[in-house]
């Protein structure tokens, strides 16, 4: 069941996503930074700023427990995992078997209890602060973002991502109007566990309202480095898994050694699309109230939802 | 069976028989804490161990009776061990294992009851437990079902001098008595009329849609009280937080379980007829008390009743399995149901395990700090490390987090939900993505109660001075929780072992069992490996793998050092603990986001105030709309009833003088 080119997309799949991911975060920027008549950083920016964090020595609160030093190493952990599982290049990833799209969401859930854990471990408070609203858009936005992994899984009748993605490619011209609901759900959702305008601001400090920004405070250093590495491969994870559940064409399929080659100019082109338009999207809408998201958040659950709903009124 | 035989069934009696011994053992010297904790709690750890074995045998055997010389004249105690009795013996044998020896170091002198009735109570909580699920007629159910009851009662009101416990232990008494009627009616309809109160004879019966009805509805409201479903929770967070924390491990992981036990009894093995809405009432009032209890769980401020609350949403999720299945028995789709079941067992099996495990962690820091409320905790995991760690381990299972146990029962849950499509109902088939929702929403909200209970507790800096003195837990306490927390790593990393264990149990119930498409070992895959699988040993390797991979690679190709500073709080300097978020802080998201399921009570302080006071009570409203009703009506019938006594030995004469009029007239 396992080939040798499961393992090879399997491997070549997770070194992109690990070396391509801080390349997204800075296209991100740039466009944002053109959208706005600014000049940017450079699409290089990220890897300098990681370069310099890894170099630097970190400092540590004194009231620092171990879970602190450990948290960065786990989400970087499960964000290469959550890269390994989603087909991005391939759809014939042998470690698919071992998580399907439950257990994505449950990466999710997993590296964001250890953020907010370690959060709340110095005892300050911006990071408690940013612990809890962690955890409320969370609670808000796992749900959703399963009930959208549902749509998909009952339009193909399997959890598993590869065979999910397999399934929609080839209805390529089947109509599912829920799956429209759905798409503009998970873009809400991606919105706010991304830590992106409207729900947070990533290029915010010393702001009441940041979200993301407030946990990691504590952080420098190598743990830094990681932290952001995670968060762009997190970006990074939620892009292709878009990607492959709306827009699942180029994605090579089974036992497809010439498809592989012409994935990745897709996926690239692909997430380029992808870069601008969330550039455009943080670019045109202003940062809402901390006490507005759970109506944003809401509403992309009942999107979620009425697509479910939509899916058993009409397409069974 | 024939004398002197070694059967399953004589294994786990002789563990009941031991627990007895052991509990009267106590008596003989009840002041004497040394004899009690250092030997008579580990000897009932180990009969935990024999009663555990006696199970796990007995699933994979066939079902085995005896009839007991005891009991009325005509009227002895059957008793029978099938694989959904030894199911549940395995799980109460074990996690009693893992508390009892946790209890050896941790009961100390001056609390109320004195050691030698504790260790007498509890043991006979225990084997009044494993004799409820050895029972097969309903006068032996009934009377250990009592006997259950009240050394329960008398263990949640050990510390009988505080009157709050002592109206916590009423309350959970008038509740489980209530429960208890309602059970016993339940057994008078499930036996016809015939007089023969077996279960066997039950099982022979054909009960008649109507009366069947009316048995499930007894036992959903009967067994229901006992599990806590809403609106019959009301017990569970007073009662709780009353019980020292051994007590409260065994009553949320075991004591709930056995009502989830006779409810799965009655529904999938006594009564023949299945009716589809009965599950449908079922999932309905699973869900209400799942969410019901997360949400509120978000809210508490005391670290017992949190936990409380999160029994009752995790019951919860055991009543939706269980709906889940009833409704696809009820249209004959064998395999779903089996499906459905496996996740109640498994999530009811998971929950044994994380809960108590959190419950004895609550246990240990309260003997640390003397101190319940979150308010005043926090920052333990410098002073408590074994604790905190073994108490992390059932944090994550608890929030549903993979690779851990939890997750495995609420995946197999959702799959469940997935392959509904194909329910011949329409109405049905739209209620399935409400209900999906509604359970995501919940395992979310875990997460963030999670969070909640230990960044409070363990984490941050010490809410109070005197949290410095807190030391760690003795070495019983700690074996005690290393079991608990092995068992949550077990469950959780090697769940095909598991299913195929729950499989001899769902198999005689429903006539099939889930089985495992992929023959792997390491691999769960429940229907076909296409269509959904998880390998839960793989990802934990992988993880595990991943982190040390970037760990080695940051200090390949950068450096190691690591230098300690203050706290950068975004510059601010007069960093206190005061700061931090307070538990009530912490539940702020939930109150303000399902502001409608709370009924709360604010003061405010003015905007002139020179000693600004802020207050919130949060409460619980069905208190207000369902128990003080019914208090009331029930005072003003006994008002009522007041009327007849008039305190004059001549107006009572007269009634009996009435009375023989009466019956000389009527009766022949």
């Amino acid at each position: 069941m396992i080939s040798a080119s499961g393992i090879a997309a399997q491997l070549t799949e997770l070194f992109l996503a690990v070396s391509v991911a801080p390349l997204l975060t800075g296209w991100v920027n740039q466009c944002r930074a053109w959208l706005q008549n600014r000049s940017g950083a450079g699409l290089l920016q990220p890897y300098r700023v990681l370069g310099k964090l890894f170099r630097k020595e970190p400092v540590i609160a004194h009231g620092a427990s171990p879970l602190f030093r450990l948290t960065p190493y786990v989400l970087f952990a499960c964000m290469c995992l959550a890269a390994a599982i989603v087909p991005s290049l391939a759809t014939d990833l042998p470690f698919n078997a071992a998580a399907d799209a439950i257990a994505l969401v449950g990466i999710f859930a997993l590296a964001r209890v250890f953020i907010s854990l370690a959060a709340i471990d110095v005892g300050t408070a911006f990071g408690t602060m940013g612990a809890r609203r962690e955890m409320m858009v969370g609670f808000l936005a796992e749900p959703a973002l399963l009930i959208v992994l549902f749509t998909a899984s009952l339009i193909s009748h399997s959890t598993s991502l590869s065979t999910t993605v397999e399934k929609l490619a080839h209805m390529q011209f089947a109509i599912y109007p829920s799956l429209a609901f759905a798409g503009v759900a998970f873009t809400m959702v991606s919105l706010a566990e991304n830590a992106r305008i409207p729900v947070d601001n990533p290029a915010t400090h010393l702001e009441l309202t940041m979200i993301h920004e407030a946990m990691i405070l504590e952080y420098s250093g190598r743990h830094l480095a990681l932290v952001e590495w995670a968060a762009s491969l997190k970006l990074f994870v939620y892009s292709c898994t878009g990607l492959a559940l709306f827009v699942p064409f180029g994605i090579a399929q089974r036992g497809d050694a010439a498809g592989l080659i012409l994935a990745l100019p897709a996926l690239i082109a692909k997430l380029a699309v992808g870069g601008f338009l969330l550039a455009l999207i943080e670019t045109l809408s202003a940062k809402m109230r901390i006490f507005r998201a759970p109506e944003f958040l809401g509403a992309a659950f009942l999107l979620a939802v009425l697509g479910m709903l939509i899916h058993f009124l009409l397409e069974i | 069976m024939s004398a002197g035989q070694i059967t399953p069934l004589a294994i786990s009696l002789a563990g009941v028989i031991a627990w007895i011994v052991i509990g009267l053992a106590g008596v003989f010297s009840p002041g004497n804490l040394r004899l009690v904790a250092r030997y008579l709690f580990p000897a009932g750890a180990l009969a935990g161990l024999v009663v555990a074995a006696a199970g796990a045998w007995a699933i994979a055997e066939g079902a085995r009776t005896l009839v007991l010389p005891l009991g009325l004249p005509d009227l002895p105690f059957h008793l029978r061990i099938d694989s959904l009795s030894a199911f549940f013996l395995l799980l109460l044998g074990a996690v009693a294992a893992g508390v009892s020896v946790f209890a050896a170091g941790y009961f100390r002198r001056g609390q109320g009851t004195p050691p030698g009735l504790q260790c007498l109570y509890y043991h006979v909580f225990l084997a009044s437990m494993a004799l409820v699920l050895l029972a097969d007629d309903a006068y032996g159910f009934m009377v250990c079902w009592e006997t259950m009851a009240l050394s329960s009662y008398f263990l949640v009101t050990s510390d009988h001098r505080s009157a709050e416990i002592r109206r916590a232990g009423f309350l959970y008494l008038l509740i489980a008595h209530i429960g208890a009627l309602a059970i016993l009616l339940c057994f008078g309809v499930l036996q016809g009329g015939g007089g023969d109160y077996t279960f066997d004879a039950m099982r022979q019966l054909d009960h008649t849609p109507r009366w069947g009805g009316i048995a499930f509805a007894l036992a959903l409201f009967g067994f229901g009280a006992k599990a806590g479903i809403i609106p019959l929770h009301a017990w569970l967070p007073e009662a709780h937080p009353a019980a020292p924390s051994p007590v409260s491990a065994l009553m949320s992981a075991v004591m709930l379980k056995t009502a989830v036990y006779g409810f799965l009894r009655v529904m999938f093995d006594l009564l023949d007829v299945k009716v589809w809405w009965w599950g449908v009432i079922v999932l309905v009032v699973g869900l209400t008390t799942a969410l019901y209890g997360v949400v509120f769980s978000a809210v508490q401020s005391d670290m017992k009743r949190l936990l409380a609350y999160s029994s009752i949403e995790n019951i919860g999720i055991v009543y939706v399995g269980a709906g889940l299945a009833l409704m696809f028995l009820a249209y004959d789709m064998t395999a779903l149901a089996a499906l459905a079941l496996t996740a109640t067992l498994y999530h009811t099996l998971n929950h044994a395990f994380f809960k108590s495990l959190l419950f004895l962690a609550t246990g240990s820091v309260l003997h640390a700090t003397r101190e319940r409320a979150l308010g005043r905790l926090g920052g333990l995991i410098h002073r408590m490390p074994w604790v905190a760690w073994l108490a992390l381990v059932g944090t994550l299972a608890v929030a549903g987090l993979p690779p851990l146990n939890g997750f495995v029962s609420e995946w197999l849950l959702l799959q469940a939900f997935l392959f509904t499509p194909g329910l011949p109902q329409n109405y049905l088939n739209m209620l399935v993505p409400v209900a999906a929702a509604s359970v995501a929403l919940t395992a979310a909200l875990a997460g963030y109660v999670m969070v909640k209970f230990y960044g409070v507790i363990f984490l941050g800096q010490p809410r109070e001075e005197r949290l410095a003195d807190a030391r760690d837990c003795g070495p019983w306490e700690r074996a005690g929780l290393v079991w608990l927390a092995a068992g949550c790593v077990l469950l959780g990393i090697l769940p095909v072992f598991v299913i195929r264990m729950i499989d001899e149990v769902t198999r005689p119930l429903l006539g099939q069992g889930l089985g495992n498409a992929a023959s792997n070992w390491w691999l769960l895959a429940p229907i076909q490996p296409e269509r959904a699988s998880y390998g839960p040993l793989l990802f934990l390797v992988a993880i595990l793998a991943a982190v040390a991979f970037a760990f080695l690679a940051v200090r390949a190709f950068y450096h190691g050092r690591v230098r300690r500073g203050a706290a950068w709080d975004c510059g601010f300097p007069g960093q206190t603990a005061r700061m931090q978020d307070s538990a009530e802080g912490f539940g702020q998201p939930v109150r303000q986001v399902f502001e409608p399921f709370f009924r709360m009570r604010r003061e405010l302080p003015g905007a002139f105030d020179s000693a600004p006071r802020y207050r919130v009570v949060v409460e619980d409203p069905l208190w207000y709309w369902v128990y003080l009703p019914v208090a009331r009506a029930a005072d003003r019938l006994t008002g009522l009833v007041t009327l007849l006594q008039r305190g004059r030995i001549s107006v009572y004469l007269m009634y009996g003088f009435i009375t023989l009029l009466f019956l000389l007239l009527f009766v022949r």
